[in-house]
């Protein structure tokens, strides 16, 4: 249950970056927005969402400090560092290569 | 990972691994946080309290699996895994501080061996000279003569060499001597070089003040009295004063000025010696005497090395050295004839203690594997016993997830920490040991052998640690293979049958132990019987009661003329001494360090080999000399005061020269052909030891010291009386004839025999201490191994009781395991030792490899420790009480 077998490897960390270059956020709001924007088609499960936050956290990808939430309870945000943003644009480009590849794929076969 | 991301993460990862319960405690709070907002929304849909709570913690999962791999996402394992065993690792030390202290004693012992010898190796035979640089490039030069014997090198020869050899970078000579040192009225003889005056330069030694020598400052005779002085004697002597450059000094009554002192730890270049001043090859003759030698071709007096060219080897810089001593043959035949010229690397040098000390070295080097080997299997055999206790802990471990790698890997730990622990330990040992070689050497004058305990000994050690590591961690990790979950987990079986598998093993280290141990102690036992030997062998003349001494008379600046004199009055007066039955001079005093002068020889019918040029040592004595040491006369007469300088050449030969060149017949009254000269034989003297008690009976002929005259020789006197009274007189009688005079040590000629057998005493020492060390760590591991079997079955031998076994029974059941085990490894060691023995090869005397009387003594010795060993576990398997077992 900790994590679903059809989501490529890598692409929680990708979406997790993605969705932090938006804003700073607590695990709680990030796993309530990967829910929104995927529309729970991934199916990401809570379980593998704090592993890979202390993950990406290791690699000096994000950035994690304590303040007050809007409910004024401390939380633990998590932000974008500059690598991150590297990292996230190397991800992105990949991604579409990839996704252009494969979407051509399956164009081919339909055609 | 690039260098920005390092800088980046550093710090976190840094947090990780020292505040990880801070860490960790985070961790715990942002994971509750979550659970709790998600309880809250989950009330919102209008669950009950304990249903959102429940369906919450589904949701995120197992939550302490979830920590674990925020925890592994912060790639902590390795390094907190390796903190973590070792703080495991610590723990189980202390809770089981018999066997820690055991263990590390152990290992210590082992390590330290090694690191001793190591360092002595480095500190005596690799790396002797502190502070010189480069010294693997370094060889020592020596002129050899037919029949491998070892001379000097005359100063033209020498210059010829350094001129002539391309391969050499340099080449210096540093020729070891004596002088009287006078400061204000007091006189004292100190170690000095004579070298030449590239000797600081080509060592890479600047003087701590003034300057080294200068081109042309060993050249001419007595011609540049200058002096560079070591440091502890501008400390101690001159009391540091730093404005000493420029002083003079009266080294031998020749004032000399004092133009540097050497650096602080640098003390020449002389194995066994700290040198205390160093003064140009000029002044050979202020100390050494005997006229003009740096023209003398035939004159060979000098030690010297080379400095090969970074890169070049032995071999090819010692071809083109022989080339270069062939031409010199060519050239000067009448003083170079068959001579050749020689290298040895540094460990080697046939000129100074290198030469006693190095195959003893050698020898330890094999020793002290030994000694650590069964050190590492006592450790081992305790470790093994431990992984059976610990067997239920193992299972456990791997029954909650743990890998076998990660078991692996804490058992690899704690053997690391009692490697690192023990090879501390040995390092201390080490340093203690630093100077015991000097200690061990029965020398009368202050020698010098230090240890260096440099990076190569400890990265040594290092090396010595990890290897000890792999030794007694992965024995029993490979114990963990044949773990199986239930087992253990059941019930302890409690029958030594259960645990074959490693009882084998554990069999097969005291068998190691006791192979080990059986053959030091045969080398130990066959170097006793050779010390005994040595020391009970007559050398051929009489060591009791006989003095030998000399009298400073070079340094006074005596001449021949006026040393003539004084010699004769001085034997007049101690004739006259009560006491004293005899006193003669001679040039060589038997066993001593000093070398044979050599003359060829030639004989009226004696037909020489083509190639050979007949070369024989020979002693210069005075009147009375044979009969002072009672060398027995087999015919014809003594040197008589008669024979002088204005007296016919006569001779006296040795047996073993009459068998060689007279086949035998009585040479009384033939000619013998000399250096001066023809000489008439007049009497043949009984073979006795001239160098080293092991030497093989060798032609030498006596010629008197009138007609062949030194100036300084040693003095022989047979007394009655206590060396301590002879010396005073004796010192009396000097000082009335010339009170300027100072006398070299006075030792007895017993003592020097003894230092002869210096090797073999250093040797047995050494072998015997860690002998017995090994012996020690062997019985502890036959004792260990048997009190485990005895306590492991209890059970069996219970039943055996009850069966109708009586305590005689058992004793002998369990004493017979163990001399089992003695008579495996005794077997297994006596043949290795046949072999191994033959490496102690030239430090044997009288005594084969293979004496039987020497292996069954070893036996013996070996056997009674085995039983003593099992002894107690014997006597507790005794007490066994059946009733009490089969009841348990």
């Amino acid at each position: 249950m900790s994590k679903p077998p059809d989501l490529v490897q890598g692409t929680l960390d990708m979406l997790i970056l993605k969705i932090l270059a938006l804003q700073p956020m607590n695990g709680w709001t990030i796993s309530q927005r990967l829910k929104q924007i995927s529309s729970d088609v991934l199916g990401v499960s809570d379980g593998s969402l704090y592993p890979a936050l202390h993950k990406l956290e290791h690699h000096g990808w994000i950035r994690a400090e304590w303040k007050s939430s809007d409910n004024n309870r401390r939380s633990r945000f998590y932000s974008l560092t500059p690598l991150g943003r590297k990292q996230l644009e190397k991800e992105t480009a990949n991604w579409n290569r990839v996704s252009a590849a494969i979407s051509g794929i399956v164009r081919l076969r339909e055609a | 990972m690039n260098l920005e991301q390092w800088l980046y993460c550093l710090p976190l990862r840094l947090r990780s691994l020292f505040h990880s319960n801070q860490v960790d405690q985070e961790m715990k709070e942002e994971l509750s946080e979550h659970l709790e907002q998600q309880i809250a929304e989950n009330i919102g849909k209008g669950m009950s309290a304990e249903e959102a709570r429940r369906s919450s913690m589904l949701a995120l999962g197992g939550l302490t699996q979830i920590e674990q791999q925020c925890r592994d996402a912060r790639g902590k394992s390795v390094v907190q895994d390796f903190v973590q065993d070792l703080g495991y690792g610590f723990r189980q030390l202390r809770r089981s501080p018999g066997f820690s202290a055991l263990a590390i004693l152990c290992l210590a012992l082992g390590v330290g061996a090694n690191a001793a010898v190591f360092s002595w190796v480095e500190g005596v035979l690799f790396r002797p000279y502190p502070m010189v640089s480069h010294q693997e490039q370094l060889f020592a030069v020596a002129g050899t003569v037919p029949g491998k014997r070892i001379d000097g090198l005359s100063w033209p020869d020498f210059l010829d060499l350094r001129r002539e050899c391309t391969l050499c970078k340099d080449a210096f000579v540093t020729t070891i001597t004596d002088s009287t040192l006078n400061i204000g009225d007091h006189a004292e003889v100190t170690t000095g070089s004579l070298v030449s005056a590239n000797y600081f330069d080509a060592l890479g030694v600047h003087p701590l003040l003034g300057r080294g020598f200068e081109t042309g400052e060993d050249v001419g005779n007595d011609s540049h009295p200058v002096v560079v002085v070591s440091y502890q004697m501008w400390r101690n002597r001159f009391k540091g004063d730093s404005q000493i450059v420029g002083k003079t000094q009266r080294l031998n009554n020749v004032p000399h000025t004092i133009i540097g002192v050497a650096p602080e730890g640098f003390y020449g270049t002389f194995v066994g010696r700290a040198m205390q001043f160093w003064v140009p090859a000029s002044m050979a003759e202020t100390f050494e005497g005997g006229g003009y030698k740096l023209e003398d071709r035939g004159a060979r007096w000098i030690e010297s090395y080379v400095r090969l060219k970074p890169g070049v080897a032995r071999a090819p810089a010692q071809q083109q050295i022989s080339a270069i001593a062939e031409r010199l043959q060519a050239s000067y035949p009448a003083t170079n004839r068959g001579r050749g010229i020689s290298i040895w690397p540094l460990w080697q040098t046939p000129f100074n203690q290198a030469r006693i000390i190095g195959p003893t070295l050698e020898i330890m080097v094999v020793v002290v594997a030994f000694v650590l080997l069964i050190a590492c299997a006592n450790v081992t055999n305790l470790l093994l016993v431990r992984s059976f206790v610990r067997g239920r802990e193992m299972s456990v471990r791997l029954a909650i997830g743990a890998s076998r790698g990660r078991l692996l890997k804490q058992l690899l730990t704690e053997g690391l920490i009692l490697a690192a622990l023990g090879t501390a330990g040995g390092f201390l040992i080490a340093f203690w040991c630093r100077h015991l070689l000097v200690k061990l050497l029965p020398e009368g004058r202050a020698l010098y052998l230090p240890g260096a305990i440099d990076l190569r000994v400890m990265a040594m050690s290092a090396g010595i640690c990890l290897l000890v590591t792999l030794v007694i961690g992965l024995v029993p990790a490979s114990q963990t293979r044949h773990l199986d979950l239930a087992g253990p987990l059941k019930a302890e079986s409690g029958s030594v049958v259960a645990a074959r598998s490693r009882g084998w093993i554990r069999s097969g280290l005291v068998m190691v132990q006791v192979c080990l141990s059986f053959i030091l102690l045969v080398g130990a036992a066959l170097l006793l019987e050779s010390l005994q030997r040595i020391r009970t062998t007559s050398p051929g003349f009489s060591t009791t009661s006989v003095a030998v001494t000399g009298v400073a008379l070079v340094a006074s600046g005596y001449d021949v003329p006026r040393a003539k004199t004084f010699q004769t009055e001085l034997i007049d007066r101690l004739s006259g001494l009560p006491g004293v039955e005899s006193a003669a001079f001679a040039a060589v005093t038997p066993l001593g360090y000093e070398n044979y002068p050599s003359s060829p020889v030639a004989v009226d019918g004696y037909q020489s080999l083509p190639n050979e040029q007949p070369e024989v040592e020979y002693n210069q004595v005075g009147a009375g000399y044979l009969a002072t040491l009672k060398i027995p006369l087999l015919s014809g007469r003594e040197f008589l005061r008669s024979d002088d300088e204005n007296a016919p050449l006569v001779a006296i030969v040795n047996r073993t020269m009459m068998l060689r060149y007279w086949k035998g017949e009585d040479p009384v009254g033939r000619r013998l052909k000399v250096k001066a000269g023809w000489a008439r034989v007049v009497g043949v003297a009984a073979d006795s030891k001239y160098e080293s008690m092991g030497e093989i009976p060798k032609p030498l002929f006596y010629v008197p010291l009138r007609q062949d005259f030194v100036i300084e020789p040693d003095l022989n006197i047979r007394t009655t009386e206590s060396l301590q009274s002879t010396l005073a007189a004796v010192l009396r009688e000097v000082q009335a004839l010339d009170p300027n005079l100072a006398m070299y040590d006075t030792i007895t000629l017993q003592e020097q025999v003894n230092r002869a057998a210096s090797p073999q005493l250093v040797a047995a020492t050494l072998i015997s201490t860690l002998g017995g060390l090994a012996l020690l760590l062997s019985a502890v591991g036959l004792y260990g191994l048997m009190s485990y079997s005895v306590a492991q079955s209890t059970r069996e031998l219970g039943l055996r009781m009850a069966l109708g076994a009586d305590a005689a029974n058992l004793l002998r059941l369990v004493v017979l395991r163990g001399l089992r085990l003695t008579t495996g490894g005794v077997l297994f060691g006596a043949v290795a030792a046949l072999f191994l023995t033959r490496l102690l090869g030239q430090l044997l005397y009288h005594v084969s490899p293979d004496d039987p009387v020497v292996f069954a003594s070893a036996l013996v010795v070996m056997t009674v420790i085995a039983i003593s060993a099992c002894v107690l576990p014997a006597w507790r398997a005794s007490r066994t009480d059946p009733a009490r077992v089969l009841r348990d």
